[in-house]
């Protein structure tokens, strides 16, 4: 376990090193190292502190958000398709980032129509209801703006990308991505008994209740600002857990902190991939997890069908 | 010399104001309800003295207009549908530099019947012009730098409207000679002395807010008030005289010491 730790954890400092080194500006490795921790007059700084910086930060703070997310909903639900967006997370923080609502309480709405006794089925139906209604309503509300850029952004909103963002949106993303992951993290052992059955973890003294509105209420707050920052970026909470769950022994609590580092690098690779791939096309970040995400789903779907999971 | 037609409807904003400056007293029926709005254009006030229409074939058709003024990217639909209804439509293409300015009085004031008025608003806009061409000194390096990181090059309107009031335009220097995104970090690298870009709409939109990044803000320095766009820039009419003029008093201020 230990390793897997050091392992991950290495990763995702290469990958946010070479986040920071990626960019249309043609800086040198060396020179803009030095530019972003040295200062000192000349554009490279500005480019490296303003621009780069808060992109790869944003990139390792929104993939660990999200690789957290999803690990908690698939060790709640105990269903491995479950993801962050499942529980219309992602699309109603779309929409409150449209209606300029800063806060991650969209996930609210989907805990009152499911109701606090209600099971993991219902909350899923729910979620589906509430996705597709924050669909609708982030379309209507971007059609009606006076501001005629703003029927064209439906894009960013449901598919994602972190250019041009700047340490403005790092410190509003921050408060709430700490605050969210502290509450899943603190899911850990509640998950692991769960995976014992429902009432063997009533039985063990787990809260389930508790559990059930720390989940919720995590997983709003780490993605509602990740979305409102980003737009919605979709298959990271879906698909890590699934990579790191046979290196973690299938345990769910320890899955969190795995799917977290994991969740960073993925972020942080595809973000490189949409500035090297097609830079000039301004690739979505969503488009390249999804084109990674998709077709892992669909091997899930097949083996599911023959008899595994 | 063709008929001076009597009932004229204007369904675009540069051919609203041309034909607001050109044409006789209840010569024009109608202008684009956009030529009201004071974002966008130079001649807002006017406008509301006409009633306004939206561009769909059916209310101009019931105005029994002889001419229909409409832009080259007018609604392709709406043009072909009152064409079939026999009404004559005049396209005019935007003005992507000072030339075509010209040339946009000139064929406007032919549309209405009015080409002496036209002629003569011409020359007045190229003595004024002259005035301002005379700058060969000092050319400070601006950037234009718009919604979602477009910019403009030297042929286009905005690119000619920077280079007549003194400027260089890196757009150049980067290798647009149109319009075209460029990414915040080129922008930065080369350093211009000042970043001129356009109002923000209201209610905000996320592509406006590279705009309003921390490093636009940097390269504009202490006036940023100064360097912005606004409706004298969007169509080919004298107005961009008034623009020239704004980009003219930047040029001092940034090469003040």
């Amino acid at each position: 376990m230990t390793r897997l730790f050091a392992s991950l954890v290495a990763l995702v400092v290469v990958l946010f090193l070479a986040s920071l080194v990626v960019g249309p500006a043609q800086i040198g490795v060396a020179q803009g190292l030095h530019a972003l921790v040295m200062g000192g007059d000349g554009p490279a700084t500005l480019v490296m502190r303003e621009i780069r910086l808060p992109r790869a930060v944003l990139a390792l703070m929104i993939g660990g958000a999200l690789g957290l997310a999803g690990a908690a909903m698939q060790g709640y639900l105990r269903n491995p398709l479950a993801d962050p967006g499942l529980i219309g997370v992602s699309g109603s923080a779309a929409l409150g980032a449209v209606l300029a609502i800063q806060t991650g309480l969209a996930a609210a709405f989907a805990l009152a129509l499911a109701g606090p006794r209600g099971s993991s089925l219902t909350l899923i139906l729910a979620g589906i209801a509430i996705s597709a209604l924050a669909g609708a309503h982030t379309a209507l509300v971007l059609n009606l703006s006076p501001n005629p850029f703003a029927a064209n952004e439906i894009v960013f909103w449901m598919m994602g990308s972190l250019a041009d963002r700047s340490m403005v949106h790092v410190w509003i993303a921050l408060p709430l991505i700490v605050l969210g992951a502290v509450m899943l993290a603190t899911l850990a052992r509640g998950l692991d008994a769960l995976t014992l059955g429902e009432d063997a973890a009533d039985a063990m003294g787990v809260g389930l209740r508790r559990m059930r509105l720390t989940l919720i209420f995590g997983t709003a707050a780490v993605v509602g600002a990740s979305t409102a920052v980003a737009g919605a970026i979709g298959f990271v909470g879906l698909v890590v857990p699934h990579l790191l769950r046979p290196f973690v022994g299938a345990q769910p609590g320890r899955l969190l902190w795995a799917s977290a580092l994991g969740g960073a690098a993925m972020l942080l690779t595809a973000d490189m991939a949409v500035r090297m791939i097609l830079p000039d096309r301004d690739l979505k970040l969503g488009v390249v997890t999804a084109l990674i995400g998709a077709p892992l789903f669909l091997h899930l779907i097949f083996r599911t069908r023959s008899g595994g999971v | 010399m063709a008929d001076v037609p009597k009932r004229v409807v204007s369904m675009n904003l540069c051919t609203d104001q041309l034909a607001m400056l050109l044409a006789d007293e209840g010569q024009l029926v109608s202008v684009s309800r956009i030529a009201a709005d004071v974002r966008s254009s130079a001649m807002a006030e006017q406008a509301l003295l006409y009633p306004a229409n939206s561009g769909l074939a059916e209310e101009v058709f019931l105005m029994q207009p002889d001419l229909v003024l409409a832009g080259s990217f007018t609604a392709r639909a709406s043009v072909n549908m009152l064409e079939r209804l026999g009404i004559r439509v005049v396209k005019f293409k935007p003005a992507y530099g000072l030339d075509e300015v010209r040339t946009r009085i000139l064929e406007m004031g032919d549309a209405l019947g009015h080409p002496e008025r036209a002629e003569a608003m011409v020359s007045d806009f190229d003595a004024r012009l002259a005035d301002y061409l005379r700058i060969t000194a000092e050319r400070p390096r601006a950037a234009l730098y718009y919604a979602n990181g477009y910019t403009s090059g030297d042929k286009t309107l905005a690119g000619q409207i920077l280079a007549a009031a003194g400027f260089d335009n890196i757009a150049a220097e980067a290798g647009f000679s149109g319009g075209g995104v460029i990414p915040l970090e080129v922008l930065a690298m080369m350093q211009p002395d000042t970043v001129i870009t356009s109002r923000p709409y209201p209610a905000a939109s996320r592509s406006e807010e590279v705009m309003g990044h921390p490093v636009i803000e940097a390269l504009r320095g202490s006036r940023p008030e100064a360097s912005l766009t606004d409706s004298d820039w969007v169509c080919g009419t004298p107005f961009v005289l008034e623009a020239i003029a704004d980009m003219t008093a930047l040029r001092e201020e940034v090469l003040r010491p």
